[in-house]
């Protein structure tokens, strides 16, 4: 509710935007101006910038292309580097924003997911990664069986927090272990071979915070505990668990103040308990 | 017949509901989205799911009546027997859900906890904390991604559907579709399409509903011959927080709690809330509605508030139209205890504390029961004739409609909670449909010729190219989509007048044909916005022509559609006598009522204008009876209404189905 004008801001504000035209380009920086409007977010000026598809100096320029969809931070798609940090841009405020850095707003793309084109970025590892550690509940099928297994509410509120994860991304572009990974299609490679090679390359990369959340999620689901095993042999695996770092940076940007270091930590009890019933398997 | 797929469009609830029960039923599927499936708009419901279950089953309620507050909250004007067939299905849905690992809230002892909605008197609903339909969603989206790792799901994310392929005998063949990143345009060949693409919240600028939801989908089906059903028919939720970019829900359970809904006697008063005293306070929804005060129904609430700021002035702002909806009597603790969540985001959108300050608020378009028509085959019973090749089916071979963008189950108006139930179940329902569809089709389309795709595909990129290719200097489509959506709020949401639609009409053909002219900001070959909003603001015309063209030929008031002049009145007499006779004479208006617009419109595109036809409506199972709920003289008018059935039920021997109750007043 804060009126900027009266808080001593002026009538407009610039937005410094890292732009990149198509994937493996290079990036450059555009300024813009916008005219300040009350309850701002991020959203509504990456509105009034494709709007008025002009720098603030005046050249016409082309939209800056960004993702957004809900815009209630539910969905997860508008995760943007906002004033240095990942975060979604439907609930980064302008008045706060500007309170934080006066006069001006800065936007980047996110940093560990290949640039498709400005603010957009390719984050299919990052659900590819919910594939590698099979992140559903393993049931017979859709037909009519009753009811599930009864839960108490105390589980309840254990895994309705982890099961908010909106898959943004935030706790993966903080991460000091999550690394980029870009690959370039080669000169005769067909777009599938592509996919499969890229598919290959993110199954033995890290799997990040995330998804390991999921993995304790469905370990501790009365019926998604039937693959418990084959979840902690993925966390265990090439990419997983032991590339965790401890940072703590993960939870730290959660959007949704999901407890991603616990989840890692009884990820990591089960995993030795993984380890000891396989050695005396043997 | 091998080799038969079915290409659904949308990754919603009833997209992945479908695409879960063709994949379980061994039929490879490929899955369009705008956006990746696990972001699509059932993430933003928050209240829950409904069904009869085990507890009010022992109060006395049943599947039969939860079918019958769903048409009686929808004014009639729903067909029954999808609505039947999806009540007795809920109670199945919902334990499929659990099952499936939804994160629903329990009771003590581990059983599902239900709160209670509007237009019923069971705590029929079931829900996950604040975040119903993103759990309903992610459940499904998981299903989904097992499907897909095992092969027989194909998922194309981030692909925009450009239109159905039609073959010479008008069957549909598959369809086209652009890669938003790549920009890339092609033919995908299906035997059957599935579009699940949800609502039209665009076509009015900003609405509750998510960015994809520009109604396109639809459109483009729309354009190529399906039909639109009852597009007038448009929920506006009476408490939304107005924003530059959205307009973010705020749950009824903020009145449910306490809430108290008021603005300032004195217009533009400049003064902060907590300044201004009790007695210059307008509490209008208490001082209007003493009985109900802020807990009136959801259209009346709506109404009222539109009304105080449009008609009266007084809203709180002077350039924006909102109320106080004020919670700041309420101790902190409790709030926090009771409404935690949904004032997070009130604090988080706003940068405001609605436990210290008043939250502003305003109705906002929130739902379109109006969609693509379909039809259905009733069975014996009453219901739906399971895995009938008719059901969801938009009349064009091979195209079927599922989820908010069919117009089958809500009638006039939706109840809260019920549209997670339809989208999971005609996804679910769809599916047998559509294999016994694929079972009866003569050559799949693996067998078409070569040249019907690459003709659609290049049809779609010469638009795409002279899109490209407009002269600079035109419309701007973003500009150009704000005025669009002006127009729609100002005549087409909450109180409707034949004045203001038919030159609403007159305008929208204007502004189409502007949008002809939008030339691009942006000729990139990569990820470019610009050109695909403009193909999405083009097809909100379509959409937008038949809301308006069907509001403006509907002379009643029924549901969500109001026009005051065609308004039933309450009786005025005090004296018995006299009051009985004015029920009389309101009985005998409302049956006049009835036969000339208990109907649904459905609209075909001539290319330019809809055509509007007329369907009666099947209400076999349960008679129409008038909605009273907040009407002065409503207890009289009930009573001569139940006497005029009963003698007419008498005179015919044939009574109403025995298990048909007088349910309470809807409260939706």
């Amino acid at each position: 509710m804060s009126d900027h004008a009266a808080n001593g801001h002026s009538d407009s504000f610039e937005v410094r935007i890292l732009r990149q035209d198509a994937p493996g380009e290079s990036s450059y920086w555009e300024r813009h101006r916008v005219e300040h409007e009350p309850d701002m977010n991020v959203i509504s000026v990456m509105q009034r910038v494709a709007a008025r598809a002009q720098s603030a100096d005046g050249k016409p320029v082309a939209p800056v292309a960004w993702d957004c969809n809900c815009l209630e931070e539910v969905c997860g798609a508008c995760t943007m580097v906002i004033n240095g940090q990942a975060r979604q841009a439907c609930t980064a405020l302008v008045d706060k924003l500007l309170d934080e850095q006066p006069a001006e707003i800065e936007l980047q793309p996110m940093q560990k997911f290949p640039v498709l084109r400005d603010l957009v970025v390719d984050r299919s590892r990052l659900f590819r990664a919910l594939t590698r550690v099979k992140g559903w509940v393993p049931v017979d099928g859709s037909y009519d069986l009753g009811p599930g297994p009864r839960q108490s509410r105390t589980e309840q509120e254990v895994a309705y927090p982890l099961s908010q994860c909106m898959s943004c991304g935030c706790c993966l572009d903080a991460c000091p272990q999550y690394t980029k990974i870009e690959l370039t299609p080669g000169v005769d490679e067909s777009a599938a071979d592509f996919a499969a090679r890229q598919e290959q390359t993110h199954d033995s990369a890290f799997l990040g915070a995330h998804a390991i959340s999921q993995t304790v999620l469905f370990n501790s689901h009365p019926t998604g505990k039937v693959n418990a095993g084959e979840r902690l042999d993925v966390l265990m695996d090439e990419g997983g668990l032991q590339i965790c770092g401890n940072a703590q940076n993960c939870v730290a940007v959660c959007p949704k103040e999901i407890p991603l270091t616990t989840s890692i930590a009884r990820a990591g009890r089960a995993t030795t308990f993984r380890l000891l019933e396989r050695w005396f398997e043997k | 017949m091998a080799n038969q797929r079915v290409l659904v469009i949308g990754g919603g609830l009833a997209g992945l509901a479908a695409a879960m029960k063709l994949a379980e039923l061994g039929t490879p599927v490929d899955l369009m989205s705008l956006t990746p499936v696990k972001r699509s708009h059932s993430v933003c419901a928050q209240g829950g799911i409904n069904s009869c279950n085990d507890q009010t089953r022992q109060l006395g309620d049943s599947e039969w009546k939860h079918l019958d507050d769903t048409v009686y909250g929808g004014d009639f004007l729903q067909h029954q027997p999808p609505v039947k067939e999806m009540a007795y299905a809920a109670p199945k849905i919902i334990d499929l859900m659990d099952r499936l690992g939804v994160t629903f809230n329990r009771t003590q002892e581990g059983f599902l906890d239900h709160r209670r909605f509007g237009g019923t008197l069971y705590k029929r609903t079931a829900f996950a904390g604040a975040t119903t339909g993103q759990q309903l969603l992610y459940a499904l989206d998981e299903q989904v991604r097992r499907y897909e790792a095992d092969g027989l799901i194909n998922k194309y994310e981030y692909w925009d559907f450009l239109s159905p392929i039609r073959d010479d005998a008008g069957v549909c063949r598959g369809a086209v579709a652009q890669n938003l990143m790549t920009m890339e345009i092609r033919s995908f060949a299906a035997d059957v399409v599935i579009v699940a693409s949800g609502g039209p919240g665009l076509v009015y600028g900003r609405s509750t509903m998510s960015m994809v939801c520009t109604g396109s989908a639809v459109s483009r089906c729309f354009q190529q011959g399906a039909k639109y059903g009852n597009g007038e028919f448009i929920q506006v939720h009476p408490t939304a927080i107005p924003g530059a970019d959205k307009l973010r829900l705020m749950s009824e359970s903020a009145r449910g709690e306490g809430g108290r809904v008021w603005v300032p006697r004195k217009p533009n008063d400049s003064r902060a809330p907590q300044d201004i005293p009790t007695a210059e306070r307008y509490y209008f929804l208490e001082e209007r509605y003493p009985e109900y005060g802020n807990l009136v129904p959801r259209d009346i609430a709506t109404r009222e508030i539109f009304d105080i700021c449009v008609n009266d002035g007084l809203s709180v702002e002077a350039d924006r139209q909102c109320v106080y909806l004020d919670l700041t009597h309420i101790p902190r603790a409790e709030l926090d205890r009771k409404l935690g969540g949904i004032l997070e985001i009130y604090e988080k959108f706003q940068g405001v504390d609605p436990r210290d300050f008043p939250m502003k608020i305003f109705p906002a378009v929130h739902y379109s029961m109006g969609g693509l028509w379909v039809d259905y085959q009733k069975s014996a019973e009453g219901g739906l004739e399971a895995g009938s090749p008719r059901n969801q089916s938009t009349g064009i071979p091979g195209l079927y409609a599922i989820g908010e963008c069919d117009y089958q189950y809500h009638g006039g108006n939706r109840l809260g909670a019920n549209s997670l139930l339809s989208c999971i179940f005609s996804g679910l329902f769809v599916a047998p449909c559509v294999q016994s569809a694929m079972e009866a089709q003569q050559g799949s389309a693996a067998d078409q010729p070569a040249s019907l795709y690459e003709n659609a595909r290049q049809d779609k990129q010469s638009e795409h190219d002279a899109l490209l290719n407009q002269a600079a200097g035109g419309e701007n489509p973003y500009l150009l989509h704000q005025e669009l959506g002006a127009l729609m709020t100002r005549a087409a949401t909450v109180v409707r007048r034949n004045d203001q639609l038919t030159e609403a009409y007159e305008k929208l053909g204007e502004l189409a044909e502007r949008s002809r002219n939008c030339s691009l900001s942006d000729s990139g070959a990569w990820t470019n916005q610009n050109v695909v909003f403009t193909k999405a603001l083009k097809d909100m015309f379509p959409i937008a022509k038949s809301i308006v063209r069907g509001a403006l030929n509907r002379d009643e008031c029924r549901g969500a559609h109001y026009k005051p002049e065609f308004a039933f009145s309450g009786l005025e007499s005090e004296e018995p006598a006299e009051r009985h006779h004015q029920a009389e004479a309101w009985c005998d208006r409302f049956e006049k009522n009835t036969e000339k617009w208990l109907k649904s419109s459905v609209a075909s595109w001539d290319g330019e204008n809809p055509q509007i036809a007329y369907e009666e409506v099947d209400t076999s199972l349960i008679p129409p009876r008038p909605r009273l709920y907040g009407l002065v003289g409503g207890e009289v008018i009930e009573q001569v209404w139940a006497e005029r059935m009963a003698r007419r039920h008498g005179e015919s021997g044939n009574g109403a189905p025995q298990e048909s109750s007088q349910a309470a007043p809807s409260t939706t």
